[in-house]
């Protein structure tokens, strides 16, 4: 993902939702995309699969995958990379399931959209899905509001992956979950990627779910990324304020007990001025030069980067 | 399917059917105008005949007495004798009867199948051209009464396409075989105005109808998860948006059928079409209150019948009830 | 303290109606509506004075085409049709406007009552509403009509109590989303009653959707009062437009005289879009369903 601008005509005016996001993704490679809600995380994942809703408009950028850009291909071109080459699974599968169709029909339909296969091949594969995610492939004639939500999400997760696709991108697979069902679901997803070596695109609000999974981090902050970078330098040497902010205000169980920290402020109105800097009015470190020039974001080597005026001085504290 | 849905639905439709009826005994009973008060004391009732009368409605008795012998009479079918004709109200009633279907049947398969079409190019090409000129010519053709719709249609009709004034069947059509193909062409003659009047009437409920379902269902979550699945447009609409319509339109349906019903009666009358619609215009005139009682029973009842069927059929379609 | 807070509500009422008419002027469609609404109010209100000739006055002039004389042709009878129509827009609207009004106030109780209390007394409510839902409309009008007695109430009545099932539903479904509103259970839990929490909560939330809704109640009450005095109901001294149109049709110069079917016609058609124009509006506007994102 090359520049991507993305903007939504709401009612109150233009909402610049994704300002200038890039980032890439490896062969194998899982990629934990971060930030709060709002922060424009789905709409990137939306504007690849190019799922945007009607208000949306990509202003700016380039989406390339394989060395073609999705932005500008046709319908055509599009419906045979949609699910053969990327698939998504989406947050809150409690209704991403058409509820009059049985299971063993909406996975089909994936595969038969895109390959000649004969029903006994396509029934066959849909059993091996459903063993790999854990699920009892006798259950295939079901409709979807016969599973619990767990099970939903397996079944997306299934579905997802029926084409065997080069890509997958995750939007908060586990946030409509309880705790048990969401562990049992990375538990999934780490069995798949060391079985299937997907790549795979995470998005998720939840720092113990990236931390578990992914191979690099990309955070996000009102529509720009700020911090990007191997998953083990994040978390040992955070360098933007809000990474380092984020880090902090997870609650510790070992140590000594102290206060939950947390930031305060919140998240700016994207529709109207901002300042240069968007974490400025929430950001400890913020100077006046935060206000006017915009943090470009500083290539460190081939796999860090950081969007902040002052970071060296940050952590040289 | 789900047993206890259909149990369910059908102890409710018997419920409202058992309300219609005391409702309508209470109607004619107790309100002031009391119809029944000087029921059968009109002229050329014979006293036999009134006696008789009164024995089976059990006129001179009190009120729950006579509730109770209400309902038995309406269960062997029995609805009184009607004012003017003197003769059972059944025996009128049901001949007609069958001549309102055959106008509504064929009137309201073709409002559907143009509705539904007209709803679904409306949704697919949201605030297009085509969704305004619907939604305009809807509108407008919502705002006539029926029967002003009828009066225009009746006057272009005769006048420059000499299409028949009214009835059913020219009277000679009577002495020949009823389906002899000269038969049917008049017949044909003869529906021509009324049936299209009624469609241009109820063909606007149906393209609201389908078009609210269909505008409902494109803002769920999983047609966005069948897009990304990248199938055919046909095949998003058919098998996802479709599917998932027809559960609302179903019901909404089911529920103005009595549109119909009322746009029948105003038709009938103006195209002198002899079905129930024109019965209940002229017991109106008359003020024969037996067989405008009878009429309203039967009209309702059918109705509310249809109703029931309609939800069967949901709970058939819809899988969330159909496996329980 | 309550004045103060009254007061303090006027104003905000104020401020909004100002901000309504922007929203509402937004329509163009709803302007039209609005416009042609207050025509024919006008019509109604002035309508007997402006009439060039007495409605009843018959003449030699029997059916006779629109001409300088008589602007829109006379009747069978050598009535004038133009001074009918004027006078009969009164009758046509203040039918239409008095059934609504009481389809307004039985649907809006029956909403509040079965969307605030849930228990057996809203489910009951609801069945019945159900019921009514189900019956069909013309013929249970035209009964109620035909007992009640051949007078103009008789018909505001049939109308009235046959079309207030919409309102109810509209109003218990808002009353139940109002209820779940976080103030309103802070407000139960302080121990408010029952009729203060409705009245000062559930009320001024409700009433837009009710004004929204009321609008097409009349529209749809003028169009079965029109059917209804057309069918022979109601007092057949006072003139309807309706009820020109039956003497149209049951005179047989429905097939000769165009100018007698269409003043009367084009105006009920008129009057029934202005209101539903002007209510289609409204209900983008208020209705939280219908609301343009």
């Amino acid at each position: 993902m090359e520049g991507l601008r993305v903007y939504y005509n709401t009612d109150r005016g233009l909402l610049k939702a994704v300002d200038d996001v890039s980032f890439s993704v490896g062969k194998g490679e899982i990629l934990g995309l971060v930030g709060e809600s709002a922060c424009g995380k789905t709409t990137v994942a939306m504007s690849i699969m190019r799922l945007l809703p009607a208000g949306a408009r990509v202003i700016d950028g380039r989406v390339l995958f394989n060395g073609q850009d999705i932005l500008s291909a046709t319908e055509q071109q599009l419906r045979s990379i949609r699910w053969k080459q990327i698939s998504i699974v989406f947050q809150g599968a409690l209704n991403s399931l058409n509820p009059v169709l049985t299971v063993r029909e909406q996975i089909a339909e994936g595969i038969q959209a895109h390959e000649n296969v004969d029903k006994r091949t396509v029934d066959g594969r849909i059993d091996a899905l459903f063993k790999y995610v854990g699920l009892d492939p006798a259950r295939r004639t079901n409709y979807p509001h016969e599973f619990s939500g767990g099970m939903k999400q397996r079944i997306m997760i299934a579905m997802a992956l029926a084409c065997n696709p080069a890509l997958v991108i995750a939007d908060e697979p586990t946030t409509a979950l309880d705790v048990v069902v969401q562990y049992q679901i990375l538990d999934l997803i780490r069995n798949l990627r060391e079985k299937l070596q997907i790549s795979m695109i995470l998005i998720t609000h939840d720092l113990a779910v990236v931390a578990e999974l992914s191979d690099t981090i990309a955070i996000m902050y009102a529509g720009k990324i700020v911090e990007y970078g191997d998953t083990f330098e994040i978390f040992e040497k955070p360098k933007h304020p809000y990474t380092r902010a984020l880090l902090k205000s997870i609650p510790k169980m070992q140590g000594a007990k102290k206060l939950l920290t947390y930031i305060s402020g919140s998240v700016p109105d994207l529709t109207g001025p901002v300042a240069a800097c968007r974490f400025y009015d929430r950001c400890p470190y913020a100077q006046k030069v935060c206000a006017d020039v915009e943090p470009k974001i500083e290539q460190l080597s081939t796999n860090q980067a950081v969007a902040c005026h002052f970071w060296r001085d940050i952590e040289n504290q | 399917m789900g047993i206890g849905y259909a149990v369910n639905k059908l102890i409710q439709t018997i419920a409202t059917i058992f309300f219609v009826l005391t409702f309508n005994f209470l109607l004619f009973r107790i309100l002031p105008g009391n119809p029944f008060a000087l029921l059968f004391r009109g002229p050329g009732f014979s006293r036999a005949l009134v006696n008789q009368l009164n024995a089976q409605f059990g006129l001179d008795q009190p009120l729950w007495l006579q509730y109770l012998k209400y309902l038995q009479n309406t269960l062997i079918g029995n609805f009184g004798i009607s004012y003017t004709y003197r003769v059972p109200v059944l025996s009128i009633l049901v001949p007609r009867l069958l001549n309102t279907v055959i106008l509504l049947l064929t009137a309201t398969a073709i409002s559907l199948v143009v509705g539904i079409a007209m709803g679904l190019v409306s949704a697919w090409r949201r605030g297009g051209k085509t969704d305004f000129a619907f939604s305009t010519s809807t509108l407008l053709l919502y705002s006539m009464p029926t029967f002003w719709l009828g009066l225009i249609l009746l006057f272009v009709g005769v006048i420059y396409f000499g299409l028949p004034v009214s009835g059913m069947i020219s009277l000679n059509g009577e002495l020949t075989n009823p389906f002899a193909l000269s038969s049917i062409v008049d017949l044909s003659r003869h529906m021509v105005l009324p049936c299209l009047t009624l469609v241009l009437g109820l063909t606007g409920e149906y393209v609201l109808i389908m078009k609210g379902a269909l505008l409902d269902v494109f803002t769920e979550d999983y047609m966005l998860t069948a897009k990304a699945k990248g199938i055919s447009n046909s095949k998003l609409l058919r098998d996802h948006a479709l599917r998932n319509a027809a559960l609302p339109m179903t019901t909404l349906i089911a529920i103005n059928i009595g549109l119909a019903v009322g746009g029948a009666i105003q038709t009938e009358t103006i195209f002198s079409w002899p079905g129930i619609g024109l019965l209940t215009y002229q017991a109106l005139l008359t003020r024969d209150y037996p067989v405008l009682q009878g009429c309203f029973l039967v009209v309702a009842i059918a109705v509310i019948l249809m109703n029931f069927l309609a939800d069967l059929l949901y709970g058939y379609l819809d899988p969330r009830i159909r496996t329980g | 303290m309550s004045s103060q807070l009254t007061t303090s509500r006027w104003r905000i009422y104020r401020r909004s109606w100002t901000g309504l008419w922007r929203k509402f002027a937004r329509n163009r469609l709803g302007v039209i509506g609005l416009g042609l609404l207050v025509f024919f109010v006008l019509m109604a209100l002035f309508g007997p004075f402006t009439a060039p000739y007495d409605p009843t006055s018959s003449s030699a002039d029997i059916l006779k085409p629109p001409s300088a004389l008589h602007l829109l042709g006379t009747n069978e009878v050598g009535q004038d049709i133009l001074s009918q129509v004027l006078y009969g827009a009164q009758a046509s609207l203040i039918v239409g406007f008095a059934a609504a009004a009481i389809s307004a106030v039985v649907g809006s109780l029956v909403g509040l009552i079965a969307g605030y209390y849930q228990g057996y007394a809203g489910d009951l409510l609801m069945r019945v509403t159900d019921v009514f839902l189900v019956l069909p409309a013309l013929p249970l009008m035209v009964v109620l009509g035909a007992i009640l007695g051949p007078t103009l109430f008789s018909i505001v009545i049939a109308i009235g109590l046959v079309g207030w099932t919409g309102t109810a539903r509209l109003v218990r479904s808002q009353t139940l989303s109002v209820k779940q509103l976080a103030f309103v259970e802070s407000s139960r839990a302080s121990g408010a009653r029952d009729y203060y929490i409705i009245f000062s909560h559930v009320v001024p939330n409700v009433i837009p959707v009710i004004f929204a809704q009321t609008v097409l109640v009349i529209a749809n009450s003028i169009l079965s009062a029109a059917v209804l005095t057309f069918l022979g109901l109601g007092n057949p001294s006072t003139i309807t437009w309706g009820q020109m149109l039956e003497f149209a049709f049951t005179s047989g110069a429905v097939t000769s005289a165009w100018w007698y079917v269409m003043s009367p016609g084009l105006c009920i058609m008129l009057v029934v879009l202005s209101f539903s124009l002007v209510g289609y509006s409204l209900d983008e506007i208020f209705n939280p369903r219908t609301r343009k994102v």
